[in-house]
């Protein structure tokens, strides 16, 4: 696969959340654009729930282009002629860092089951990993979406020292019920699936196709809002004039979904889907963080954090809407942080951050060209 | 935006450079001492901020209920918050900043009893400009034409104004004094924009046009 691929905690295994220890373990990663002389353009990308390290190239197992095309580049918002983008598959994922398919070094086998639960704090802990391992001791920006969001949080409440900027897109602070909910409904389906076998499905030579496709399907539902679904697809019938009186898929907005949840499986694994969605559904930053209180989280040595935060929303997105955004912004303006908020306008739900917003798009670029100002960054970087 | 700002939109665009900035803004910029922190409530397109912060190295923030203002302000590096004066000043800590400005908005708040109150408990001081009701041309539209005054700054006929609670200077001072908070500095502006008089004087209550107070609870 492309892309490079290091090999961390071999001196000394990573503590997890839960309490076990993971170690000598894989993560995968991308790099863009050049790491300048003081090391301080460096931006880390953090994906969301599903996606992987494949930010500009074309995507190993679908060839379709990187996710985030539009807003990382030559020339683009988040500039890589400027700046040094690294973006790593995160462990539990199944992208190259280690994961449940993983073959587990101390029995030969595939971790399945036997991988250890895995948190956000875990991942970004991973990702810190890699960022020393590349010899920069401070980022100039963590910036990401939905579960990125969570970790670009988790980041600039863990390591406030080590970010300079911190860019929290379409996320919220803790995971709410509504969405653990959804979580669970996905984790059912793939665990009802025969072929799963208890998560053993590698040893068996079986894949949980049809319950992972209907945790996308699921999950996909959520992504989008209905002024978008019914602006895409309405009530129209799927290559006939009429009903069929039965359950084909008569309507294109359910062809549209069997689609995502077909060509899902073939570049996820479904038991990172289980460990991954599980690790949102831990994230609580107040609590772990802030003694139940959110704005302590941002607390540093008495003091509010020096992180400058953007955050932005989007206003048709129903599964991390406007209000946790606006909760995050509450508890930073109560410890007189520095914070960016802007909510986008536009009706295509929480995926929109992955979608062409000029709007969003202008306000990532100028607060990152605010923050390279006061960070000192020249604009010289081409090599 | 403020309830002023798109009748006569141009007057802030001019972002940073100075020359084109309200004047009531110059006025504000002139009271607020180099590499303060800043909040400024209502800010618009950022103009002031920008001009705070490149000319007086301030360390600014902006609150503003506007998408297009937000978007012009982040879009410009500016730390800029879309949201509400009334709902979302009440989680700033006390004397978080050196100055929480509020350029003529006071009037369009639902409570300005209690704006005025927050902004006092987390800016060290404050600075507040409003427009008078009490101006001449004012008073002389009302009791000629028997009509709600329209006029260059105030453009709003009386069914469409964002304005709810105007006030004269002279409401403002006595309000200030009830609510403890000391006027330390005032400056009353005319049509031609220079400043005459003094808050407590009842030639400015006539002849300004706008007043700006630099404010501190006592």
């Amino acid at each position: 696969m492309p892309g490079h691929r290091v090999t961390l905690g071999v001196d000394r295994p990573m503590r997890l959340d839960s309490g076990a220890e993971l170690g000598p373990f894989e993560v995968a990663y991308q790099t863009y654009g050049t790491l300048n002389a003081d090391r301080s353009n460096a931006i880390l990308i953090c994906h969301a729930l599903t996606g992987d390290h494949y930010v500009l190239d074309r995507h190993p197992v679908t060839g379709k282009p990187g996710w985030w095309e539009m807003l990382v580049g030559p020339g683009k918002p988040v500039d890589t002629d400027r700046y040094f983008v690294i973006c790593s598959n995160v462990i539990g994922g199944c992208m190259g860092s280690t994961g449940p398919k993983e073959t587990d070094p101390a029995t030969g086998k595939p971790y399945g089951l036997g991988f250890p639960v895995i948190t956000i704090g875990d991942m970004v802990r991973a990702q810190k990993l890699l960022v020393e391992h590349l010899g920069i001791d401070q980022l100039f920006c963590v910036i990401g979406g939905s579960m990125g969001g969570m970790q670009v949080l988790q980041w600039a409440v863990a390591y406030p020292e080590s970010v300079f900027a911190a860019v929290p897109i379409a996320t919220a602070a803790r995971h709410s019920a509504q969405n653990i909910a959804f979580h669970e409904v996905g984790r059912q389906a793939i665990m009802a699936d025969p072929d799963w076998a208890g998560g053993n499905y590698l040893l068996e030579g079986t894949r949980p196709h049809r319950g992972l496709a209907v945790a996308r399907m699921a999950a996909h539902i959520t992504y989008l809002s209905e002024p978008a679904l019914h602006r895409k697809f309405g009530r129209n019938l799927q290559n006939r004039q009429t009903v069929t009186y039965g359950f084909d898929a008569d309507f294109q907005v359910e062809s549209y979904l069997r689609h995502q949840g077909i060509t899902f499986v073939e570049r996820f694994d479904a038991n990172s889907y289980l460990y991954i969605t599980r690790a949102m559904d831990y994230f609580d930053l107040a609590a772990d963080y802030g003694g139940g209180t959110l704005s302590n989280a941002f607390r540093k040595d008495g003091k509010g954090t020096p992180v400058r935060f953007c955050l932005a929303s989007f206003s048709s997105d129903w599964l991390f809407p406007t209000s946790e955004s606006r909760a995050i912004v509450h508890a930073l303006n109560a410890v007189a942080a520095n914070v960016s908020f802007v909510e986008i306008r536009t009706d295509k739900g929480h995926d929109s951050f992955l979608l062409d917003e000029p709007e969003f798009h202008q306000v990532i670029r100028g607060f990152l060209e605010g923050c390279a100002e006061h960070r000192g960054l020249t604009r010289t970087s081409r090599p | 935006m403020s309830p002023l700002d798109d009748k006569q939109a141009s007057a802030r665009t001019a972002s940073g450079t100075g020359a084109g900035i309200r004047t009531d803004l110059r006025l504000i910029a002139e009271m607020v001492e180099p590499g303060s922190r800043v909040l400024d409530v209502g800010c618009g397109d950022g103009a002031l901020l920008a001009f705070l912060s490149r000319r007086k190295g301030v360390d600014g923030r902006g609150i503003e209920l506007s998408m297009d203002g937000v978007h012009q302000c982040v879009a410009q590096g500016l730390s800029v918050i879309q949201g509400d004066a009334e709902t979302d000043l009440k989680d700033y800590p006390p004397g978080a900043f050196d100055y929480v400005i509020l350029s003529q908005t006071l009037q369009a708040m639902r409570e300005p009893r209690t704006v005025l109150e927050t902004m006092t408990r987390i800016g060290r001081r404050a600075i507040v400009s409003v427009p008078n009701f009490g101006y001449w041309r004012i008073r002389v539209q009302l009791l000629l034409t028997g009509r709600m005054p329209v006029t260059e700054k105030l453009g709003y006929q009386w069914w469409e104004t964002p304005n709810i609670h105007f006030c004269t200077i002279k409401d403002f001072v006595v309000l200030a004094e009830e609510m403890g908070i000391r006027i330390e500095r005032c400056m009353i502006v005319n049509r031609a924009g220079r400043v005459t008089g003094h808050a407590h004087s009842g030639l400015a209550n006539l002849l300004g046009e706008q007043g700006v107070f630099l404010l501190r609870r006592d």
